[in-house]
């Protein structure tokens, strides 16, 4: 399992970083959206791995339980992602509306310009 | 527990909703609410400045959860010192804002100014690693909103790139502290101390790993060389007067590499001794050189004033990276000063933006010339670093702190030729946009590349307002200046508290034993 929980932080991070170099919004966004995941996945993981255990401590018997910590930062952590990407999309949405492309960098044209 | 502690937070926390949800049609109001909470931050700030000036460290448990199991603000004397700062630099942004009509040019300014001073005002006073993350996404996504201010094509392009750069920084700061828990255990900075401190040396790759990776964001917030390449694009294209204010939020880096990496990281520690001096030092130093020499290239004067406070973070972090007290109180004072000056200079931009268009080439003399060359000129001084402004004691102060490093030559040789740059380039722009100005010749050939960015009277020169404004930040200078040994008695202080973590543990853990 820790492999195979390895390799999809692993996959996910490349394939994010690959998006995010392709420089037009869109591929952009979903590489930011599958390298957010990736940091979920990896955030969840570091309280080590542990199957089918709930994450309470039990005071009256010896059971097995997870650590409920990473829990809590993966929710918070896919909360402020999510908004994040909320705000991405709308800002990129608006640049694409009032620029007429959805090229992420800047020509010197552009930087030299109105800027209306 | 002191309640005041958690005010600094709560209260933009509670009028920034106000304004959006009861106020959003009623700019007025808006105004004075905004102006009344950022008056009040001030007075607040202040007295927290004035109770922890005598050392103590005071901490507020979120919830009464003792530490390391709950949240913990705590509030010692560089918290307080840069809260200050922070409450004070956002009142004048938001009196500036007013004064020049940049709040009219957009909806919920108000708002996301208060926002944006309850993540900054957080993320110096939190003591819990994941808290500082959090904080760090409040004070984001208000900068995302206060960024695109206003629209238009080019800023929202700009902010887009802006967004996209600090989600990844975001995220990598996500990795980092996931790697350190799953290394320690723990992400409360006095309980990490402790474990970090307690690791055998020969089994702390991982944590190495982490440390770096957190220092890389740091770095990104900080506008260190390798990945300052937002700071110029976004600064030059967001509102100046939003700019100014995150002249403050580079600084935020900056107090968290000097927070972290005395705390849990510190110069004692075993594990990984040596690792950030040994890159942070190049890299500040390169970050000044490219800033000094972006100053020099510019040919727009928001970006001039981006680089200028580039090169104000190599400094700055020169002094950081060397990781000794009498370094860290002179950039400590050098922190007081270039917010202050970059602020003042973005503000002075500002007006020349309004009255002619940014470009720096000679179009011809524009309204109230004398007073704003005269306003350039003064912070031009400041942010090069020339005597009599405050620049050149802080300038002084690292230079002298710096005697003793086994790269003193290097140092110095960089923070001079990068002082005669800016000055060279500040004199090329102040001389190009205020003097060549009055050449009948140019000014008969009027601005064919002028970039106004707004034709519209509505937004004709602004009133007196924004201009008391400026002077008040002059004053500011000016005033650090004069009780320059006063604070830097309390920037000692505040870096020798910094040097004995001992006392900041006990302080945060004391109350769980």
């Amino acid at each position: 399992m820790e492999i195979l929980l390895a390799s999809a932080v692993g996959i996910l991070t490349a394939s994010g970083v690959y998006l995010i170099l392709r420089l037009r919004s869109f591929p952009v966004i979903l590489g930011l959206s599958l390298i957010t995941y990736a940091v979920n996945v990896f955030l969840f993981a570091t309280g080590r791995l542990a199957v089918g255990a709930p994450p309470i401590l039990n005071k009256y018997a010896e059971v097995a339980y997870t650590d409920p910590l990473p829990q809590a930062l993966v929710l918070t952590a896919i909360v402020i992602s999510f908004g994040m990407t909320a705000v991405v999309v709308m800002i990129a949405l608006g640049a694409y509306l009032s620029a007429r492309h959805d090229k992420i960098d800047m020509t010197s044209a552009d930087e030299a310009g109105d800027d209306a | 527990m002191n309640h005041l502690l958690i005010a600094p937070v709560v209260l933009p926390a509670i009028v920034a909703p106000f304004i959006v949800m009861a106020l959003r049609h009623h700019l007025q109001l808006q105004r004075v609410f905004s102006v009344g909470s950022s008056v009040l931050l001030s007075i607040i700030t202040l007295a927290l400045a004035v109770q922890a000036a005598d050392g103590t460290i005071q901490i507020y448990e979120l919830g009464n959860w003792s530490a390391p199991f709950g949240i913990v603000l705590v509030l010692d004397r560089l918290s307080a010192m840069m809260i200050t700062l922070t409450a004070l630099l956002g009142l004048a942004v938001a009196l500036y804002a007013i004064g020049s009509g940049w709040d009219t040019r957009g909806r919920h300014f108000h708002a996301l100014l208060q926002f944006q001073l309850m993540g900054i005002l957080g993320a110096f006073l939190t003591g819990d690693a994941f808290n500082l993350f959090v904080f760090f996404e409040v004070l984001l996504i208000a900068s995302y909103g206060l960024m695109i201010h206003g629209g238009g094509a080019v800023r929202l392009q700009a902010g887009v790139q802006y967004v996209v750069y600090n989600l990844l920084g975001s995220t990598l700061f996500l990795f980092a502290l996931g790697t350190l828990y799953s290394v320690t255990g723990t992400l409360n900075m006095a309980d990490l101390a402790v474990r970090v401190a307690e690791m055998p040396a020969d089994d702390t790759a991982l944590l190495r790993a982490g440390a770096l990776m957190l220092l890389l964001v740091f770095a990104i917030k900080a506008a260190v060389l390798p990945l300052h390449f937002w700071l110029p694009a976004s600064y030059a294209n967001a509102p100046l007067p939003v700019a100014a204010l995150f002249a403050i939020m580079t600084k935020v880096g900056a107090y968290s590499i000097l927070r972290i990496y005395t705390l849990v990281f510190g110069p004692d520690v075993a594990a990984t001794a040596g690792i950030v001096t040994d890159w942070l030092l190049p890299a500040a130093m390169l970050t000044l050189a490219a800033g000094a020499i972006g100053v020099l290239g510019a040919r727009e004067i928001g970006r001039l004033v981006a680089f200028g406070a580039i090169a104000s973070m190599g400094t700055l972090l020169i002094a950081i990276s060397l990781f000794t007290a009498e370094a860290a109180a002179a950039a400590l004072y050098y922190t007081l000063h270039s917010t202050l000056a970059a602020a003042l200079m973005f503000l002075v931009a500002d007006q020349v933006m309004e009255r002619r268009g940014g470009a720096i080439v000679a179009t011809g003399p524009m309204p109230q010339s004398g007073l704003i060359s005269a306003l350039f000129f003064a912070g031009a001084i400041a942010m090069a670093g020339m005597p009599p402004l405050s620049g050149f004691l802080g300038k002084l102060l690292v230079m002298d702190a710096a005697r003793d490093a086994d790269l003193v030559w290097w140092i110095w040789a960089v923070i001079l030729a990068g002082s005669l740059i800016t000055i060279v380039g500040f004199a090329r722009a102040g001389t190009e946009i205020f003097w060549k100005s009055h050449d009948a010749s140019i000014s008969a050939a009027p601005a064919e590349t002028s970039t106004d960015a707004d034709p519209d009277p509505e937004d004709a020169p602004s009133g007196a307002l924004a201009l008391v404004v400026i002077f008040g930040l002059v004053a500011g200078l000016a005033l650090l200046t004069v009780f320059a040994g006063p604070v830097s008695h309390y920037t000692e202080a505040t870096a020798a508290q910094l040097f004995d973590p001992a006392a900041y543990i006990n302080a945060v853990l004391g109350s769980a034993k």
